[in-house]
């Protein structure tokens, strides 16, 4: 398995906001949506990669993209991790049925039983724009590569 | 602030690098933080080596709530010629690093205590610290910290403390 391609349509999805309410593809139409998925929250890694892209977070909206953290950890982990980091960035929950939009999006580690530490573009029109997986959970991609991502679109 | 932060190579040694060491060849380029325990071994190993070698800065607020003030302050240090001194005193006691903490330095190191709180908070300092900042992401760094040898080699985190 491995991350949907450019050029796809993104897959329908269906994870948990914070609060516990849904949040499917309908509420990224007409974004540009970066989908940062994740392993665990609270690893070392993960926790140095939100941090840096919170950093540049103006940058990102001054581009025209959103980021979401994506992880199968639950809504109140989640929410622990952002407050323990102070990012801003919102985190989305794929706990119950665990995994199903990490599958779709083909990132999900079934033998680790999480998401591999991949991203994913999703443009307004519900496409896939850019994707990137790492070779391994600790190769950790750049803000530059997310910024390459948004200066390569039309 | 910058538009794009695409990628883009490590700028070499520029104007206004903080440089340390003998006068030979091309620095090793580290990007650190204050209030990163690694970057204080890594940086203490370099100054006592020797070597030729580049500090920038790389503070990542939500990871080190004062990273970006120590990286004010020592550049601020810097305005009054003072800048490795303020560096040296930052690592030696990273669990200082309020401002009282900061104040406290400038006068131990004799500096213009008023102008030095003044000249931390301007937007020239800020723009340098976020210069430096900026050419790491552009160079693809993601932690602390990161250095990019010579010979093209780059190690980061705990590797490059070493």
């Amino acid at each position: 398995m491995s991350v949907v391609a450019a050029g796809t349509p993104a897959p329908d999805f269906t994870l948990r906001r914070e609060d516990g309410s849904k949040f499917t593809k309908a509420d990224i139409a007409g974004q540009t949506a970066v989908l940062v998925f994740y392993p665990f929250a609270f690893s070392p890694v993960c926790t140095d990669q939100l941090n840096l892209y919170e950093e540049v977070l103006e940058q990102f909206t001054a581009q025209g993209a959103t980021l979401y953290g994506v992880s199968c950890d639950a809504i109140w982990s989640q929410k622990a991790f952002k407050e323990k980091l102070g990012v801003s960035i919102e985190q989305l929950s794929d706990f119950e049925p665990k995994g199903a939009t990490c599958r779709a999006f083909g990132v999900y580690f079934e033998k680790g039983g999480m998401p591999t530490r991949a991203l994913v573009m999703v443009g307004p029109g519900g496409v896939v724009e850019w994707s990137w997986e790492g070779e391994h959970p600790g190769v950790l991609p750049g803000a530059n590569l997310i910024f390459d991502a948004l200066a390569a679109r039309e | 602030m910058s538009g794009s932060l695409g990628s883009a190579p490590v700028p070499p040694l520029e104007p206004g690098d903080h440089v340390r060491g003998a006068d030979d060849g091309a620095p090793r380029i580290v990007y650190a933080d204050y209030e990163c325990p690694y970057c204080a071994v890594l940086c203490v190993r370099l100054a006592a080596g020797g070597e030729r070698w580049v500090f920038r800065h790389f503070p990542v607020r939500s990871k080190h709530p004062r990273a970006w003030a120590a990286a004010c302050a020592a550049e601020a240090a810097g305005l009054q010629g003072r800048f490795w001194e303020m560096h040296d005193a930052l690592f030696a006691d990273q669990g200082r690093l309020e401002d009282p903490h900061l104040w406290a330095r400038a006068r131990a190191l004799g500096l213009d205590v008023v102008r030095f709180d003044a000249d931390r908070r301007s937007d020239g300092v800020i723009a340098r610290v976020r210069r430096d900042f900026e050419s790491g992401v552009r160079a693809g760094v993601v932690t602390t910290p990161t250095a990019f040898a010579p010979d093209g080699a780059t190690t980061a985190g705990p590797e490059a403390a070493g």
